[in-house]
């Protein structure tokens, strides 16, 4: 049980570079399921490696239970990290993989060999000691890399990318291993990913990164609600964006006037955000507006209509059933029902 | 099966099982290289071989009309300066091709996986040796170790012959590393090993294939070297490729040919021993790399 804390952390490769990561300063609570989620070259392996021991800081500070580890070199610090490509040592049969970090630690061959059967047992790789990383398939590599990084207890368990390399079906069961696996050791777990649906189901808060900045970190439903921008609403799937000028609880847009609850945004240039679930097809009443459907798909649980409003273009989730009560061309009233609408800045 | 099927069947098997299954033109080819190679390497030492055991071999005669151990006893004999110089040698080349492996694994690693400014020039510099005439730099060189003390000694020959050997050693270590992914050691240190354990377990099991062929090629280049040895030796530092010489000109061909086969064997011997390391099979030597 080890709470992490990021403090003003920086990382420039090289000093006429810009920052690979800026400013990051993160707590990352003892025993739970952090994701660092961003685009691709957003700095998440940087600050991943930088937790590890295998970066040093530009600037800031990196403390275990309010201890700095700077100072401590990689193979001292106790956070373990899995590599995206899982990085099997190819001359060491999968026993020595796995006995690797205790074989380092001077543990005796017995043990070693007694754990590393046990920890297979907890990958579900029984009786794999002997097999060459070569015969493994991707997800079974997957599983002795963490098996791996898991046998040497660490006090932060650090995956890069735990799941992009494999099939969607073996992602699912890879998925609920790492997470009955972390709820039985309560290991501090920090995962990179780039997939907001990832992180959504692992992950027991979420920082989002862009451009090697903290976006928002926040617990993933946060990220539905309350996002903090139109970019980071946009990267959990958001759509509807419709500009507007703020004043108290009203907002003025070319589509008529939103009546809003409280929010501590100031007043001013602000732009309505709405999840495509929370729009109301054919319901009339308060912030209500006309629209036209321009198209439909039916996806069999649910349908997914596109529906245009002046200049803008929404688009709305709604039974699956509505398909054959409403049709394409047809003009009718979209309702935004105010605890739904949420307001972010205006993007520059 | 319609001709459409069957085309796409044929393009599902990926090239190499092809080459695996049967006897292709591929296999033929290969199995005529190998048994070139053999003849061309084997085919010259059976003169040799007849002429160490000759005492009289005169033309037209195709063997020798009389045989003799003269020349084979002569070069295990004390009084012979073979067993001396068949000593100097081995220590040489050990010792260079030893240096040589110590140059070439931080320098290929660093050609190998960093990229850094004036890189071009560092490469052009590492091979320069192979370009320029070894006997313009060495007379150079020669001044220079007069100076030092280094002339005339052991060491002098063993650093001279670093020479044209470094520039094969770098070579070779640098294309193992450029196929190298350093990741691997980050991810030893994380899991508890310092850098020492880190090179011992994870670096050097991977790049051992090429430390041997950057060894076999060391080994031989030193242990061929005449020129560097006469110049910095002084004819003190007498070593095998030396007597070969002196016999040659002496016009006493079996013991030529005796000590032609003694200063061949090792070289042989090393190329079956390391033979496996340089079959393509290898993943850690991608030819030559970029260089
Ligand atoms: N070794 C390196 N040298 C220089 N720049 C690097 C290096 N590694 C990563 N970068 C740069 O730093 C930024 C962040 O990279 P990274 O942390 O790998 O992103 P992510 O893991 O989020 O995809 C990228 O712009 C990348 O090009
Ligand atoms: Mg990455």
């Amino acid at each position: 049980m080890t709470q992490v804390n990021l403090l003003q952390l920086s990382k420039a490769y090289s000093s006429a570079d810009t920052y690979a990561v800026h400013n990051l300063t993160l707590e990352i609570a003892s025993g739970q399921i952090t994701a660092l989620l961003g685009p691709s070259g957003c700095g998440k392996t940087t600050t991943l490696k930088m937790i590890a021991g295998l970066l040093r800081p530009t600037q800031g500070d990196i403390t275990f239970d309010g201890q700095s580890v700077l100072g401590i070199p990689a193979e001292r610090r106790g956070a373990v990290m899995v590599f995206q490509n899982y990085l099997l040592f190819p001359y060491m049969s999968v026993g020595e993989n796995v006995g690797f970090g205790l074989k380092m630690r001077g543990v005796d061959q017995q043990t070693i060999r007694r754990k590393v059967a046990e920890i297979l047992d907890l990958v579900k790789l029984s009786g794999f000691e002997d097999r060459r990383p070569k015969q493994l398939s991707g997800g079974q590599q997957q599983r002795v890399a963490l098996a791996r990084a898991l046998i040497v207890e660490p006090k932060v368990l650090l995956l890069d990318e735990p799941l992009s390399n494999l099939d969607a079906h073996l992602r699912d069961e890879m998925r609920e291993l790492i997470l009955n696996i972390q709820r039985q050791l309560r290991i501090t777990t920090i995962f990179v990913t780039h997939d907001q649906e990832e992180a959504v189901v692992l992950a027991d808060k979420i920082a989002l990164m862009f451009d090697g900045e903290l976006q928002q970190f926040d617990r993933p439903n946060a990220f539905y609600k309350r996002p903090i921008s139109v970019r980071a609403a946009r990267f959990f799937g958001g759509v509807n964006f419709v500009d507007g000028v703020k004043r108290g609880e009203r907002v003025e847009t070319p589509l008529g006037i939103f009546h809003v609850n409280r929010q501590e945004i100031p007043d001013g240039p602000v732009v309505i955000t709405i999840r495509p679930e929370n729009l109301k097809l054919g319901e009339e009443g308060e912030n209500a507006i006309q629209g036209r459907i321009r198209s439909h798909v039916y996806l069999g649980t649910h349908a997914r209509f596109k529906v245009e409003a002046g200049q803008w273009h929404l688009e709305v989730v709604a039974e699956a059933s509505s398909v054959e009560q409403f049709h394409d061309g047809e003009i009718l009233s979209l309702k935004f029902p105010r605890e739904n609408i949420w307001l972010v800045p205006t993007e520059k | 099966m319609t001709l459409e099927q069957a085309a796409t069947r044929d393009l599902a098997i990926p090239p190499s099982q092809i080459a695996e299954t049967g006897w292709g033109w591929g296999q033929v080819a290969r199995w005529l290289v190998v048994v070139g190679i053999i003849v061309g390497v084997l085919l010259p030492f059976i003169p040799l071989a007849v002429w160490s055991f000759s005492h009289r071999w005169y033309f037209p005669a195709l063997i020798p009309t009389q045989w003799s151990m003269r020349a084979w006893h002569y070069v295990f004999s004390p009084g012979s300066q073979v067993p001396k110089a068949l000593g100097y040698s081995t220590v040489i080349a050990l010792v260079v091709t030893l240096l040589s492996i110590l140059i070439g694994i931080p320098a290929g690693r660093a050609m190998g996986l960093h990229r850094f400014r004036g890189k071009t020039l560092v490469e052009f510099l590492i091979l320069a040796p192979t370009i320029v005439p070894t006997i313009a730099v060495a007379m150079g060189i020669h001044v220079a170790f007069i100076k030092y003390g280094l002339a005339d000694t052991l060491l002098g020959v063993i650093l001279v012959h670093l020479i044209p050997v470094t520039p094969y050693m770098v070579m070779i270590m640098s294309s193992v590393f450029a196929n190298y992914d350093p990741e691997y050691e980050e991810q030893a240190r994380t899991l508890g090993a310092n850098p020492v354990r880190t090179f011992i377990y994870v670096t050097f099991p991977a790049i051992l294939p090429g430390i041997v062929v950057g060894g076999l090629f060391s080994f031989i280049i030193s242990w061929s070297q005449y020129v560097l040895t006469l110049l910095i030796g002084g004819g003190r530092v007498i070593t095998l490729p030396l007597l070969l010489f002196s016999f040659a000109g002496s016009g006493d061909n079996p013991i030529t040919a005796a000590l032609s086969i003694v200063f061949v064997a090792p070289a042989v011997i090393f190329l079956i021993v390391t033979s496996r390391y340089l079959t393509g099979e290898n993943a850690a030597i991608g030819g030559f790399g970029k260089i």
